[in-house]
């Protein structure tokens, strides 16, 4: 039997009965629909964390600079020079050592015996950026500027935790704090850190005033990116902030976006899946039903088919490939309806659809597959029948 | 002498039962080739049961039966259903056509089972057709055809490959007499081509239009004059 003639055969038992045929891949489109649907949402909104994700995390780097016996290993104003890179979007250097991270801080000179007046606070040399890249606002004030930083000017920048332990809420009158014995004006109070939280505890000084402390020498760089760009800028900036010596810095990148989004994609609603596995196997006693109740109605055509030279396993695979074609076309309507519901889930909350090919091809061979496993028993039937019973 | 198209010798068929029955009980006879032969014979005498082991459908429980000279008893059931399908035009009372189908691919279903090239196989399907006189109604669907109509689709699609005998189960029964009558002409016409007929009935009509006769009675083979 030649295989197009199969084909024609089953497909021809299939379409002669088109409302029974349709009515019974229903459970399969139900089945097949469900699970599209729960694999690819869970997998859009997999990465719809990782793009939330990358907003705070994965642009951010952190390069450590240890400490060097033969001169500095960043200078201050190598610090241009990673801002300069392509996909950077802010950077600062940071000074800060064992000694000034706990410097007593005082808000005024008069000793008060009713209050604890001096703060054991870190103080911090930065570079003018740091705001932007501690991805922090300028609460009050203002932070310093080149100006500033050029004059060695006795300003300092006050994180909101240790304005507020300072007692410091209102910088209109120019209040001063005293680190040691020498006062600082303070300008502006940082808050708002979504990044080096501990910067809110610390009271900030211009690079040229930070030496008086032993700031003398970068300690640590932070770099924000843009999306993507995390790991290019990784590789460039130590050779960027200390040409020749780039391989002894130490660089904090984010973890690659394809880890966090493995991650994501283990959130898969299990009750769905279940949900959708469960329909598929009602779906295929739904077929193996309707097969089973069509091979019956058909035993006078089976008997025929037997008269006209047709072998038991002419008849088998007939009917194995009428119920394959039947969940095969439940599967391809569920696929479809199930991409359509991915998209239409999308763009109602504005999510990028993330689809699958694997999935849009693995669905309607999974329903063919329901479909084949159903039509064995039914198949079986048929192919056993005895000739002679068939044609009484 | 050339070899009968079918040869059967002492051919008997026991159905198991408590006592066993024998539908067929000692049958020999012999069809040559270009013979039109009518098996005669009350309800529950046989008949079917003879039609069902000459249409290699069943098996006697002994004897031998050769259809066109090969023993058909030893084969196993795949060559049984080959030779059945290459060697038999079958024709029932109930016509057995499939409804969703037109009349010219219901004749053209004779030939996808073994190896007919599929090349050609409408234009053969049309020849039959025009052989039984059908050439007008091809692409109708069954029930749009009378009674008459529908069995010579059937023998359209019986004819189709070229069978050495075409084994006809009371091909009148559902039949009016005028039908009746053109299915018999055509059955003259066919064995004047030279094709082996055996026809099963129980109608008086239809069994002296055919060239010999036999009658069956409770399993046993008798010739008639």
């Amino acid at each position: 039997m030649h295989v197009r003639d199969l084909v024609g055969e089953a497909v021809a038992g299939m379409l002669a009965r088109p409302v029974r045929s349709a009515l019974t891949t229903l459970g399969t489109v139900l089945g097949i629909t469900t699970l599209v649907i729960t694999l690819g949402v869970a997998a859009t909104a997999g990465n719809q964390i990782v793009g939330r994700f990358d907003e705070l995390v994965a642009t951010a780097i952190t390069v450590e600079v240890p400490e060097s016996t033969n001169g500095p290993l960043v200078a201050w104003d190598s610090l241009d020079r990673v801002t300069r890179l392509r996909g950077v979007v802010s950077a600062a250097a940071v000074a800060e050592t064992k000694d000034s991270s706990n410097l007593s801080v005082r808000s005024n000179d008069l000793v008060d015996p009713a209050r604890v007046t001096t703060q054991t606070l870190t103080v911090l040399a930065a570079t003018t950026g740091l705001p932007e890249a501690a991805r922090g606002r300028i609460v009050q004030g203002r932070f310093y500027d080149v100006g500033h930083v050029k004059r060695a000017d006795r300003v300092a920048v006050l994180g909101d935790q240790a304005a507020k332990m300072l007692g410091v809420t209102d910088l209109d009158r120019a209040p001063a704090i005293f680190i040691g014995k020498h006062a600082y004006t303070v300008i502006g109070i940082l808050g708002d850190l979504r990044r080096e939280r501990n910067l809110s505890s610390a009271v900030i000084v211009p690079p040229t005033v930070g030496k008086q402390f032993g700031l003398r020498d970068v300690t640590r760089v932070l770099v924000n990116t843009s999306l993507g760009a995390a790991d290019l800028i990784a590789g460039q900036a130590p050779d960027a902030l200390s040409p020749g010596n780039g391989d002894q810095l130490q660089v904090i990148a984010p973890p690659s976006p394809t880890r966090a989004r493995d991650q994501a994609q283990d959130d898969v609603n299990a009750l769905f899946l279940i949900l959708g596995l469960v329909s598929l196997a009602v779906g295929a006693v739904g077929i193996a039903n309707v097969t089973l109740v069509t091979v019956m109605e058909r035993v006078a055509e089976i008997g025929l088919r037997r008269s006209l030279g047709a072998a038991r396993r002419h008849i088998a695979a007939q009917f194995l490939l009428e119920s394959t074609l039947i969940g095969l076309a439940g599967g391809v309507i569920g696929a479809s309806v199930g991409v359509v519901a991915v998209v239409a889930v999308s763009a109602a909350k504005q999510w990028t659809p993330l689809l699958d090919v694997r999935l849009a091809i693995g669905a309607p061979i999974a329903g063919a597959v329901v479909g084949l496993l159903a039509g064995l028993y039914p198949a079986l039937r048929a192919a056993r029948m005895e000739p002679v019973d068939a044609l009484r | 002498m050339p070899e009968p198209v079918i040869e059967l010798t002492a051919v008997c068929r026991d159905y198991p039962a408590q006592p066993p029955v024998r539908a067929l009980d000692d049958v020999s006879f012999r069809v040559a080739r270009g013979d039109y032969l009518a098996i005669v014979g009350p309800s529950g005498s046989g008949k079917s049961t003879l039609l069902n082991v000459l249409g290699l459908l069943d098996r006697p429980s002994s004897g031998s039966y050769r259809l066109d000279g090969t023993e058909t008893t030893t084969l196993r059931d795949g060559e049984r259903t080959e030779l059945r399908g290459d060697r038999i035009g079958f024709v029932f009372q109930s016509f057995h056509l499939l409804a969703h189908r037109s009349v010219v691919e219901n004749v053209m279903l004779a030939e996808i089972y073994g190896g007919h090239p599929r090349k050609g196989r409408r234009e053969r399907a049309l020849g039959a057709l025009e052989r039984v006189g059908l050439g007008h109604r091809v692409n109708f669907l069954p029930d749009r055809l009378s009674g008459g109509e529908r069995q010579r689709a059937a023998m359209a699609r019986a004819l189709m490959g070229e069978p050495s005998l075409l084994l006809c189960d009371e091909p009148t029964g559902n039949l009016d007499s005028r039908n009746t009558e053109a299915v018999l002409d055509l059955f003259d016409e066919l064995r004047e081509q030279g094709l082996t007929i055996v026809v099963i009935t129980h109608e008086r009509e239809v069994s002296t239009r055919a060239g010999r006769r036999v009658r069956i009675t409770d399993g046993v083979l008798v010739e008639e004059a």
